[in-house]
């Protein structure tokens, strides 16, 4: 599904991103961990299409080379971020928002616009799954909401969009136990074996709910160690510091 | 994004084409350029006016000679030569009884503007009064009105039909000599409606006049009057268009509400006149003023406007609140793009005891355009007990364009409350990119913000008016981010 292949990054000619190379499957769950400033978001960012930035090297997604992709078009084909400071956009409800996206993305399939009706039984089916309130989806995008709020939206947004890649950066930061058990739930919940998502994690927590099939160490601009969920566990044992010496 | 790729969405979303640039080929009667006392005298003629017309007129031209243009706008006006503009231009045929009598190019030209005028309309509740250029070519659903009591017809026929109402209300809250562009207006008006809604009558449709330039160097110098008895309602829309043209039009209109106690009337204004091309060449000069006086005790008057169109925007709807309790407000979205410049807002003036006031005013400035908010919070000394909250936003898309804002905040008692808030800010890198991640293209990324950020007043336009206006947002900004 998504092949990435010595991909650099550099943002003002300071590079970020050394030569990256993942591959991730239908199915799968991958976990990217590593300390902070080690280009985790970045790498979370290239994907989605962020401009802004020196990338090079091969981003394969479904068998298209995708860097020339619009941001847009790059989430219609199927690749959702979640993102780890979602923005504010007063004035627009989730509903509004949603609704405009799920048919920007069915006009792209050449398919036409949801009728208000099946919207709404499609809000109704996916608020179960992320235990979404009903207020929340009246008032404006991320206006005013707690982090936790703030997070299960975009799990919210995930589960109504249907992703086949969802890269999500750093889904529990500034979660308390209870919300990162709701969020992890949910991403639990929309897994499928057509599907594949990658988990950007600074620390282990996460991982005790959304197991994952691979764990990647990044540090210094490049995956160093990877492994399977026992490595997240090690990590959590010995924190980083051995990754720092060892790859120092 | 990129600096260059967020102008190119800019440019994208700015560009959009304005829709309404077509001309109507119809013979017309129109008088040679220039402006004096013949003149005045011969507007009034061809109107059949009453003496006490007349007098009105040329006591207000002798007034405008005296005066000069203001300039203290923040607005770059080239000098405006009012001698080289032709103050009345009237389709031919303009006798009017049925349907059947107007021209057919005429209904043709409101239809394809969306504005039908057959009694059908009816059913989407709206009466329609269509004026084109100097003159009301149509006023829709009159007898049903007519059986409430309720008076809506050109005003050029009220001054016949209801000289008393006219000559009593005619001026009362904007005096002739209000300034340069209402003493102008009051010698030479040719057109506009006169409503009246008697005591305890809620009209039950929406009054509409639709305002259409049509003929070249001239100007549109339109005036309406809407008098509300004592527990009268009635919600009033105004719509505007204009031919896409190289040279700048003149269009001064002015409007004046009247409410008696416990009366309430809601104006509410799409203003799309031509903006000029994107170069910023031809555009109509809008310099209107807009007042209503709250006259009676507990009476309301709501302002709302959402200005797209004018290369020149110099209005300020206001209200002065006389009545005890009684209560404005005034919402507005102002549009401005490329060469756009708009310098808008509102005033309240208290004078009664326990009055309130509202203003909520959303600037998006785009292009170089450059938009300005001005308002007057003036609470005298015997408005005890008053209050006033203002909030002021601008919104900026891309960084040539200007948003200035001019509060000016005047208290003579100690009782009451005056709010100003005022926020600038742009649509930022990361809304955008967010928008564009659920897979929304820049330009729905920024319609979507940009209504989202004006939602607070288009809520307050009538249902059919605000999906337009929401469109008319998304079009007016088509190609702008930052």
């Amino acid at each position: 599904m998504l092949h990435i292949k010595d991909l650099h990054v550099s943002i003002n000619g300071r590079e970020i991103l050394k030569g990256v190379n993942l591959d991730v499957k239908p199915g799968e769950v991958h976990a990217i961990m590593g300390p902070n400033g080690t280009g985790k978001s970045t790498l979370a960012n290239v994907i989605a299409g962020r401009e802004g930035y020196e990338v090079s090297g091969e981003i394969i997604f479904e068998g298209q080379n995708i860097f020339d992709m619009a941001v847009e078009d790059r989430a219609r084909a199927g690749i959702f971020l979640g993102f780890q400071y979602p923005v504010e956009i007063p004035g627009v409800s989730i509903m509004n928002f949603l609704k405009t996206a799920v048919n920007e993305k069915r006009k792209y399939y050449g398919q036409e616009a949801m009728s208000a009706g099946d919207f709404l039984k499609l809000v109704e089916e996916k608020k179960k799954v992320v235990e979404i309130p009903s207020d929340l989806m009246k008032r404006s995008v991320n206006e005013g909401f707690s982090g936790g709020e703030k997070k299960r939206n975009e799990i919210f947004q995930m589960a109504m969009l249907e992703p086949k890649l969802a890269i999500l950066d750093e889904t529990d930061s500034g979660l308390d136990i209870d919300a990162l058990r709701i969020v992890a739930t949910g991403v639990t919940r929309l897994k499928k074996p057509e599907n594949a998502t990658v988990v950007i994690t600074h620390y282990q927590r996460l991982l005790d709910f959304i197991v994952p099939d691979f764990v990647h160490i990044l540090y210094g601009g490049r995956i160093v160690k990877s492994g399977d969920k026992t490595l997240a566990m090690e990590l959590e044992k010995q924190g980083y510091d051995w990754i720092k010496k060892e790859f120092a | 994004m990129k600096e260059d790729e967020s102008q190119d969405a800019l440019n994208e979303v700015t560009g959009g084409e304005y829709k309404y640039g077509f001309e109507t080929r119809i013979e017309m009667d129109t008088i040679p350029k220039g402006l004096n006392e013949d003149v005045v005298r011969l507007i009034s003629k061809k109107k059949n006016e009453p003496e006490f017309m007349l007098e009105f007129r040329l006591a207000a031209f002798r007034k405008w000679k005296e005066m000069v243009m203001p300039d203290w706008a923040h607005l770059n006006i080239p000098p405006i030569d009012f001698q080289d503009i032709s103050y009345y231009a009237a389709p031919k045929k303009s006798e009017k009884k049925s349907m059947d009598e107007v021209d057919p190019e005429l209904v043709d030209t409101f239809n394809k503007l969306g504005i039908p005028l057959e009694e059908q309309m009816a059913l989407a509740g709206v009466a329609v009064d269509a004026v084109f250029d100097s003159v009301s070519v149509k006023t829709t659903m009159q007898d049903k009105l007519k059986d409430l009591g309720i008076i809506f017809m050109p005003i050029s026929e009220a001054v016949h039909q209801h000289p008393d109402l006219v000559k009593e209300y005619l001026g009362m809250s904007v005096p002739v000599s209000d300034n340069y562009f209402t003493a102008l207006n009051s010698a030479v008006f040719s057109d506009g409606s006169f409503v009246y809604i008697p005591k305890g009558v809620r009209c039950p449709v929406e009054l509409s006049t639709y305002f259409r330039i049509n003929a070249r160097e001239t100007g549109q110098f339109e005036r309406t009057l809407i008098v509300a008895d004592e527990g009268a309602y009635v919600s009033y829309l105004e719509g505007c268009t204009a031919p896409m043209r190289d040279e700048n039009q003149l269009h001064a209109a002015v409007v004046e509400i009247i409410t008696m106690d416990n009366a309430e009337v809601k104006y509410s204004t799409v203003q799309n006149w031509y903006p000029g091309n994107k170069e910023g060449k031809g555009g109509i000069y809008n310099f209107v003023t807009k007042r209503g006086l709250c006259k009676g005790a507990n009476s309301k008057i709501s302002w709302t406007q959402v200005e797209t169109g004018s290369a020149i925007t110099w209005k300020y709807p206001s209200c002065i609140l006389l009545g005890d309790n009684s209560i404005g407000e005034f919402y507005s979205v102002a549009v401005t793009n490329n060469f756009q410049q708009a310098d808008t807002g509102s005033k309240m003036i208290h004078l009664g005891k326990n009055t309130k006031s509202t203003i909520i005013s959303k600037g998006i400035s785009a292009g170089r355009s450059q938009n300005s908010y001005r308002g007057l919070v003036k609470v005298m000394k015997k408005a005890i007990n008053s209050r006033n909250f203002t909030q002021c936003d601008s919104l900026l898309l891309g960084d040539k364009c200007g948003a200035h804002t001019w509060p000016y905040i005047n208290v003579h008692n100690k009782s009451s409350i005056v709010e100003h808030e005022a926020t600038t800010s742009k649509i930022s890198d990361d809304q955008l990119f967010y928008c564009q991640q659920r897979g929304l293209d820049s330009e729905s990324a920024i319609s979507l913000i940009v209504n989202g950020y004006a939602k607070e007043v288009l809520n307050k336009l009538p249902m059919e008016f605000a999906v337009e206006a929401q469109k008319l947002l998304a079009i007016s900004l088509e190609g702008s981010v930052g």
